[in-house]
């Protein structure tokens, strides 16, 4: 196949079975990182962004991203990192926080531009539950985007999706 | 197209701000399994990875523009080459020091950060924005501790007290402008120095004094030191980092 009839939904399409390796329900459209897609005689060129600027998993999201994009037909691929505007958790989509809801994590609360203040003074929602009777027990935890909470129904500890 | 002075100037600075944040993240790493408390450790590593995370965004500026490799530079320089501030390079000492150290960093981080998204030099700006808000969360976690170790036990007073007599002269040298920064301030890439200090000061100085701690008396005028001189921790720290990348240079990974 020749990069002329590849389309852009057919990119966009492929990348949503490119999953986040550490949180592996969510691909990288619903996380919001992609920035465009373009496609022309030359190759198809992606736009995405940093989530958290330490992920070690932006590497393989990158490598992931490119050889699915290949597998489409495309021979020349490349993907471009962007870093304005910033990534912000805002960007996740509402199937996405559903989707991290689902696995476990509590998706991050919503802000509009200051998300230390939410991080801190917003109770975080139980995934298991549904309770918001929840304290903050750690604002790091086993990777950079996730803080560690404890439900005080369940009596047991779960993970928010850091705000960004 | 930026002219070739202004565009060294640059690099430099750049080379800059990535060694510091490189060479803070390895000595924040060695608390790894060896942190106060399980959650402790897990957050603090969190920290050295973020830093790390920034100084790769910082190298990959530089590189845009020189066309070097980030990892040739980190593990194939030799101390006399690495531009990073001495106060970084120090051993990690106790949990108050680390503690402390991470603070005025990270508060000269955030004054600079917050000038630089305005810089006339747009990636530099673009990552400013980035970077500063991950940088928030670091502030908010090492103000807590230095709240809870200056106004805590008398032990932890003492040693948080003793940080701040030793590092409080090094922390001048975070402030030393490099000598091509002025076509940088000119060109309005870079905010200036005094500036910049004059506003970490503004910070730092009531809070310390909220944690009940003292800024040592500078009875002796210091003379500035530049970013080529280092201490002799920083040679023992990179034949650390740097053994297994020079065991074999054309490996590939």
């Amino acid at each position: 196949m020749s990069e002329t009839t590849i389309t852009v939904q057919a990119v966009y399409e492929a990348l949503t079975h490119v999953m986040d390796p550490e949180i592996p329900v969510i691909s990288v459209v619903d996380m919001g990182i992609i920035r465009g897609v373009a496609v022309s005689p030359e190759g198809v060129t992606v736009a995405m962004t940093p989530s958290f600027s330490g992920c070690p998993a932006l590497d393989v999201m990158r490598r992931d991203i490119e050889a699915a994009v290949r597998a489409l037909g495309a021979a020349r691929v490349t993907v471009d990192v962007e870093l304005a505007p910033g990534w912000s958790t805002e960007a996740i989509s509402e199937a996405g926080r559903e989707k991290l809801r689902r696995f476990g994590l509590a998706p991050p609360p919503r802000h509009t531009g200051d998300p230390v203040a939410v991080a801190f003074f917003d109770s975080a929602e139980c995934p298991r539950c549904g309770s918001t009777n929840t304290t903050l027990r750690n604002a790091f935890g086993p990777t950079l985007c996730r803080m560690i909470w404890y439900c005080n129904e369940c009596r047991d500890a779960f993970e928010q999706f850091k705000p960004l | 197209m930026m002219q070739s002075p202004t565009r060294d100037a640059l690099t430099e600075r750049l080379l800059a701000m990535a060694d510091d944040e490189l060479i803070l993240a390895h000595r924040n790493s060695e608390w790894t399994g060896h942190g106060p408390i399980l959650e402790e450790d897990i957050a603090f590593t969190n920290i050295a990875l973020d830093e790390l995370g920034h100084a790769s965004i910082w190298y990959g500026l530089r590189c845009e523009l020189t066309g070097e490799d980030a990892d040739r530079l980190i593990f194939f320089r030799n101390a006399g080459q690495y531009r990073n501030v001495q106060m970084v390079e120090l051993p990690r000492g106790d949990w108050a020091f680390s503690m402390l150290r991470q603070y005025l960093f990270d508060a000269a981080e955030a004054v600079t950060l917050a000038n630089l998204k305005v810089s006339a030099h747009r990636p530099l700006a673009a990552a400013a924005a980035k970077i500063a808000t991950e940088e928030l969360y670091h502030l908010r976690h090492t103000m807590l501790w230095l709240q809870r170790l200056g106004r805590g036990t008398e032990e932890s007073h003492a040693r948080t007290q003793a940080a701040l007599d030793t590092l409080w002269p090094y922390a001048r040298q975070l402030f030393v402008p490099l000598p091509g920064d002025g076509a940088l301030v000119a060109a309005d890439i870079l905010p200036e120095a005094a500036s910049l200090r004059r506003e970490w000061e503004a910070r730092v100085r009531p809070f310390l004094a909220e944690c009940n701690l003292a800024i040592p008396d500078e009875a002796l005028p210091r003379r500035d030191i530049p970013r080529t001189e280092h201490t002799e921790q920083l040679m023992a720290l990179l034949s650390e980092m740097q053994a297994v990348a020079r065991m074999d240079p054309e490996a590939t990974w």
